[in-house]
């Protein structure tokens, strides 16, 4: 029975509302403990309880993703997802979001969320190669969106820059969804020896636990349950739960993990992420079965007067909790001396199933005389109680009645294309088609010398050296992130198969195989029905997808409450399940980039769009932007064609047979050709082309569609002349279609629609493309 | 090295594998250099966070009067990036670099050309491609400092264009002058620039201008 502190406020229900407890789950918490909690405990259930760190509405759902496969040694559960690369090594990786904290302050709440996404990968003994990240704002036109660009790519170049991890890539979109609540999901890849993987258990009767890293401070308290709420107007109130990011910190803390790691003196390590000290000790006693006991007068602090119930809900960033093994402790401690870190062992691991935290009231070491230390259990836990006990509800579902009249599209609502000259510069130039350049050149993309393929193509490419016993090894991985809300907005299935798709697809087209995908569900309120049911249709649809495409989720992240209530209503985000993929290349010289090479190569689109050329125009960028809101029937994809075009374009790739490569998405052909046409490196190494468009039928539909439509499953190559032969057997070899649209040539993208003609020079193209984000930041 | 630098692998990768010259890593609270050193460099990064000044708080540490007294020797030393940060704060270069003109850290390839004939580059006038990766690259000096350093062919590089002009689209962080990098030390021995020769070393790096620059000095 814990000892109530003279400080403890009496357990009211405002008290249970304030924490986000409901009275069943107040029920539940009284009966794993046998009598009513501490106001400590209280505030332990709380966090533990909370959608960010129970999953307690996805969790039924998650279920049916495929996890497994023969590279996968470790799946969703531990802190990143672990996929073997071969002669003893693995990617060790995770996205993660960190969208409520970015919209309040958007600099601090992106470098902690870079800071977060990399504690969780280096935890497990990889050193961090390469992060990506996934953005969405409101309209570009919206009084915040500069504000919140700004601060959340210097937030995230600011962590990632000085930690020294190249961000090779990423993808962003502008949409009014988002006004309220903009989406930050954060990746992070590194490489770890198979035989030296690091996972967060506290096992080991009686071994030590030390806290490392940052002193713990006030910031973040209740980080964990103000990500798992909608947001109420006036936001800026939230900001004393924001945390502070340090990358310096980082970056020794980095190094001092890897030092520890190579020692074999640990036995299990866990970052302190959402929810502190608390979710990371029960976290690490519930995975390893057992119980431990920890001492809060032992924590390296820097704010006076910490009570336990704010020592244990900190969101301090910076900070590790290490399982050491008995009698090791000392080496430990020495590498963190070295390193200029803190560290104090402040507990002991337990088989009592319990965890327990012990504290002396009124106790501070910072304290010109502290008091004597006589410390008292503050709490007494069964740790099953907050994990696998934890709460899961399978909430109730329900198809939105609106969504149909909301998304409907006539056929005479379609506008025709007027110059398609300035149809097409128009749309190379939008916000969400255009360049990201003024985004990535605030990032290092090149940081410590491996990156083959920055940003600006469909997947980026790290060359990895790895070292084990003085041999090399060097392991060629690629990445990429998808995802377009708005298809599943229109259909939530075909949203989250897609998304794996398109990410599948853009690693094939760098000439990697898709290895293992992490995914961050980006979703609204999950307490109504027709949220609920768009995160389930998601999660099958991405689910359909890794199976056609053979590629399993190893790790990932749930993002709820995304939406905001104003007097005029609630506005839930687009159903965003973002997806990063990891692919490995065979050979380096497999590696294939987007853009267009050598004058006279010729074009082929590989794969066909599906459905008609009214499905292919549901949700696509031209004509969301003409009609200023998002319809049309629900997207089609054929995940069997996918499997086909993505098998034929890796093996083309690896029979050295493609110039160039690029998948057609959001912008449709038209669009993608523009890109293959101006994206470069170097402007002096853009080419024109003459290219035919294929259409199916005609009309103003048929028009758009063969310009603009996002029918997936496509790819526009580039083949020497030389190699047509030997492409094209391929390809009927594979029973995909292989149609010959252009030639690369000239200093002009001409393109042939139907009777149609158009030409607009590549100069012009590429300033449309560059200019597109400096005029939505204002410079 | 320094706590918070960062390019180190890079660094060490080109040395090796590229050059073919043995290293040897030393720490910040080293007092001497290993006897037989030819060449000290200091890679990138962020000294201490760079929460203070960029390079301020690694001036205090021990080794770098043993690499002073190094560079005062004769001995090669180059700075990239936060390492010419440091160089400048030590006083072995003058000048100082400042946050970019437009306040943004900026990372991408520029081109640069060798202004003066210095151990760490072959031909006057060379063109090369090189990658930046800094938010305070701005160079600065007083005018009087500038009129020497072009007097005493102390400008090793300066930002250009592709033609190897000098043109304000060329210059990437508003350096004065369009400095890149200077020379400085009693045989123009020591030298600091922003660009990072070392991640531009391979072909598969996109390109293999920065291996010239160490061809150069490891030859010298």
């Amino acid at each position: 029975m814990p000892t109530t502190l003279p400080t403890d406020p009496p357990i009211t229900p405002a008290v249970l509302k304030q924490h986000k407890i409901s009275p069943s789950e107040y029920e539940r918490i009284q009966a794993a403990l046998g009598r009513d909690p501490s106001f400590t405990e209280l505030g332990v259930f709380s966090v533990m309880y909370s959608e960010h760190c129970s999953y307690k509405s996805s969790r039924v759902h998650l279920r049916r993703l495929p996890t497994k496969g023969p590279r996968v040694i470790q799946g969703p559960g531990e802190n990143a997802g672990v996929v073997d690369i071969g002669d003893g090594f693995a990617a060790v990786f995770k996205m993660e979001s960190h969208n409520h904290p970015s919209f309040i302050e958007p600099h601090q709440g992106a470098a902690t969320g870079v800071g977060g996404i990399m504690r969780d990968v280096f935890t497990m003994g990889a050193r961090p190669i390469a992060s990506l990240n996934s953005l969405r704002f409101g309209r570009s036109d919206h009084p915040r969106t500069p504000e919140l660009l700004r601060g959340v790519v210097a937030g995230i170049g600011g962590y990632g820059n000085c930690i020294g991890v190249p961000t090779v890539g990423g993808e962003v979109m502008f949409d009014e969804a988002y006004d309220g609540n903009i989406l930050v999901n954060a990746f992070t890849c590194g490489v770890a020896r198979t035989d030296r993987i690091f996972y967060g258990r506290a096992s080991g009767l009686g071994n030590p636990i030390l806290y490392i890293g940052a002193k713990t401070g006030r910031d973040g308290i209740h980080g964990a349950t103000m990500a798992s709420d909608e947001f109420q107007e006036g936001v800026a109130a939230q900001r004393p739960t924001m945390q502070v990011g340090d990358p310096f910190m980082g970056k020794l803390l980095l190094e001092a993990c890897l030092e520890l790691f190579a020692t074999d003196a640990l036995e299990g390590i866990q970052d302190m992420g959402a929810a502190g000290l608390t979710s990371s000790s029960v976290e690490m006693a519930g995975r390893a079965q057992s119980g431990l006991e920890i001492d809060l007068d032992l924590v390296p602090r820097r704010a006076k007067k910490m009570q336990p119930y704010e020592i244990l809900l900190s969101e301090s960033q910076e900070r590790m909790l290490l399982v050491a093994k008995q009698g090791r402790e000392p080496e430990v401690l020495a590498i963190c001396k070295k390193w200029d870190i803190d560290a104090a062992v402040i507990g002991h691991v337990t088989s009592t199933g319990k965890w327990v935290v012990k504290a002396t009231p009124g106790y501070d070491p910072l304290d010109a005389s502290p008091i004597a230390r006589d410390a008292v259990v503050v709490c007494e836990i069964p740790v099953g109680a907050v994990n696998d006990d934890a709460p899961v509800y399978d909430r109730p579902r329900a198809d939105d009645a609106a969504h149909a009249a909301r998304t409907h599209l006539g056929d005479d609502e379609v506008p025709a294309i007027g110059s398609i000259e300035a149809e097409l510069l128009a749309a190379c130039g939008s916000p969400n088609l255009g360049s990201r350049a003024w985004i990535y050149r605030q990032y290092d993309q090149i940081v410590r010398g491996g990156t083959m393929v920055r940003p600006g193509s469909d997947a980026a490419i790290v060359r990895v050296q790895c070292e084990r016993d003085g041999d090399v090894f060097y392991k060629y991985l690629s990445f990429a992130v998808d995802c377009n809300g708005r298809m599943g907005e229109l259909d939530a299935f075909a949203g989250g198969a897609m998304a794996v798709a398109e990410a599948c697809r853009n690693l094939v087209c760098s000439g990697a195989e898709p290895i293992g995908l992490s995914d961050c569900l980006n979703f609204g309120n999950p307490e109504r029905p027709e949220i609920m049911q768009q995160l389930s249709r998601a999660i099958d649809g991405i689910a359909a997808a890794c199976t056609a495409l053979s590629v399993p989720i190893v790790s990932g992240n749930v993002s709820l409450y995304n939406e905001t209530s104003t007097p005029s209503g609630t506005r839930a985000i687009l159903p965003t399940p973002g997806i990063a993929g990891v692919g490995q290349l065979a050979d380096p010289a497999d590696a294939v980039t987007q853009y267009f090479k050598d004058d006279g190569d010729l074009i082929f689109v590989i794969g066909r769009a599906v459905g008609t050329p009214r499905t292919s125009l549901s949700g696509s960028e031209w004509l969301t932007r003409k009609l200023g809101k998002i319809v049309g029937d629900a997207p089609v994809i054929d995940l069997a064609l996918e499997a086909s075009v993505q098998s034929l374009v890796l093996g083309l790739a690896r029979a050295r047979l493609l110039a160039s490569a690029h998948d057609v998405s959001e912008g449709g052909l038209a669009v993608a050709v523009a890109e293959c046409c101006v994206t470069a490196p170097r402007a002096e190494l853009d080419r024109g082309a003459e290219v035919a468009l294929p259409m199916t039928g005609a009309g103003a539909v048929a028009e758009a569609a063969a310009l603009f439509g996002e029918a997936p499953t496509r790819v526009v190559v580039s083949v020497r002349p030389g190699d047509e032969a030997a492409a094209t057997s391929m390809a009927s070899a594979a029973g995909v279609r292989f149609e010959r649209i252009g030639v690369v040539g000239g200093d002009a993208l001409a393109l042939t629609l139907g009777a149609r003609s158009s030409r607009v020079f590549v100069a012009e193209l590429r300033s449309a493309r560059e200019g597109c984000l400096g005029s939505i930041v204002g410079r | 090295m320094f706590p918070g630098l960062n390019a180190d692998a890079e660094m060490l990768r080109t040395l090796r594998t590229v050059c073919g010259v043995e290293t040897i890593v030393v720490q910040y609270t080293e007092t001497e250099l290993p006897a037989g050193v030819d060449l000290v460099t200091i890679p990138g990064g962020f000294s201490y966070g760079d929460y203070l000044r960029c390079g301020a708080l690694a001036k205090a540490s021990p080794i770098l009067a043993a690499v002073k007294k190094h560079a005062d020797r004769g001995g090669f030393v180059l700075g990239v990036c936060n390492g010419f940060q440091i160089l400048c704060e030590v006083g072995l270069l003058p000048g100082a670099l400042t946050p970019n003109v437009h306040q943004r850290f900026e990372c991408g390839d520029w081109y640069v050309k060798t202004t003066a004939t210095t151990p760490f580059t072959r031909n006057l006038g060379d063109v090369w491609r090189l990658p930046i990766a800094h938010g305070e690259g701005r160079y600065q000096a007083s005018p009087r400092e500038l009129e020497r350093l072009e007097k005493e062919g102390l400008v090793a590089l300066r930002y250009c264009n592709a033609q190897g002009d000098f043109a304000p689209e060329g210059n990437p962080n508003g350096s004065m002058f369009d400095i890149a990098g200077i020379v400085g030390g009693p045989r123009k021995n020591v030298l600091g620039l922003m660009p990072h020769p070392e991640r531009m070393s391979e072909a598969l790096q996109g390109g293999d201008d920065g291996k010239w620059l160490f061809l150069a000095v490891t030859a010298a």
